[in-house]
């Protein structure tokens, strides 16, 4: 049933493509321009809605990797091989393009620099999207809380907005990364999965509460969540996100 | 495919009542658990979504889209200060 846009709820809306970044092989940001944005929240999402010229319609969630100072809304899209709509944004979208979307969305993974912190991130291959957000927000108006990125990826070439965080760490957040699968002979960072020893040397003690967000594969996210909890930091103070591939 | 949690239906939950959601709290019928809705177990490729709680492991939730239109089912689920169904 069609119903009327009423203030406060969610509508969707055109936005236009102005950049595109490849940021690895399989991920690329879209710099959208949005004429009707509220503005975000550090962590919050869009939902981005395709249709078919038969009709079909696919929806997809993806995190805003830009923070709320920015100018434009990004996002960034890893491309799934066999996806509906991944394929479509990383492979077929060109500047000047429209997109169908709409947010932001989400309250609960959500990070705003009078939360203070510690802010403890724990980002498993693109889960590190919202913590760009994050980290930039925190740039913007957030220093002096203590920021600490652990990034775990396959890959150095898998990384993504590696410059950008090795500007964020020069700014001050402590970034670390660990590579999981492969990493270069004079690699000087952290070797292998994230485990109850690495997680133990990078998280603040209990004490201190961190404020901790964990955003990844499901896998990856409940790993990290219960060692944490049994080291002894409150489920309260822990905050995930599970991704995958979803769709309406 | 591994399950999602309720971050993953902020947009169709924000449609069906009008508001964000994800920070809903509410309480499991089946276990009596409380938590909020961005915790729960969420699996979007059943016909529609079935959502879970996160400690028994019952449907709480689910939705289904009829005809463009998302029709939820959350009684198992007892929203704190919850919004007036549409």
């Amino acid at each position: 049933m069609a119903r009327a846009a009423i203030p406060g709820r969610l509508t969707w809306q055109a936005g236009r493509v102005v950049d595109l970044v490849d940021e690895t092989a399989r991920c690329k940001s879209l710099v959208l321009e949005l004429a009707d944005w509220r503005g975000h929240r550090a962590g919050q999402h869009v939902d981005v809605r395709l249709t078919a010229e038969d009709g079909y319609q696919a929806e997809r969630s993806y995190s805003i990797a830009s923070a709320p100072e920015d100018t434009h809304v990004e996002l960034t899209v890893a491309r799934l091989d066999d996806g509906e709509v991944s394929p479509y944004l990383t492979d077929e979208l060109r500047p000047g393009d429209e997109l169908e979307l709409r947010g932001p969305i989400g309250g609960y993974f959500v990070w705003e620099s009078s939360q203070g912190g510690p802010l403890l991130m724990l980002a498993g291959g693109s889960g590190v999207v919202p913590f760009r957000a994050m980290l930039r927000h925190w740039a913007a108006d957030g220093r002096d809380v203590p920021a600490r990125l652990l990034y775990s990826s396959r890959t150095l070439e898998d990384v993504i907005y590696r410059q950008e965080l090795e500007r964020l760490a020069d700014d001050g957040a402590d970034v670390q990364l660990t590579l999981t699968n492969q990493w270069p002979d004079d690699w000087q960072e952290h070797r292998g999965r994230v485990d109850p020893k690495l997680l133990a040397e990078v998280a603040w003690p209990p004490h201190q509460r961190p404020l901790v967000y964990i955003c990844g594969p499901t896998g990856f996210v409940e790993a990290m969540a219960e060692t944490l909890v049994q080291m002894g930091h409150e489920p309260a103070q822990i905050k995930t996100e599970r991704f995958g591939p979803t769709g309406t | 495919m591994d399950a999602l949690d309720g971050n993953a239906i902020a947009g169709p939950l924000f449609e069906h009542f009008g508001e964000e959601m994800t920070t809903t709290v509410g309480t499991c019928a089946h276990c009596g658990t409380r938590s909020q809705i961005a915790e729960l177990v969420v699996y979007t490729r059943a016909p529609g979504t079935v959502v879970r709680c996160r400690h028994c492991a019952n449907v709480v939730m689910a939705l289904v889209p009829i005809r463009g239109e998302l029709r939820a089912d959350s009684s198992a689920f007892r929203m704190e200060q919850a919004p007036d169904e549409p």
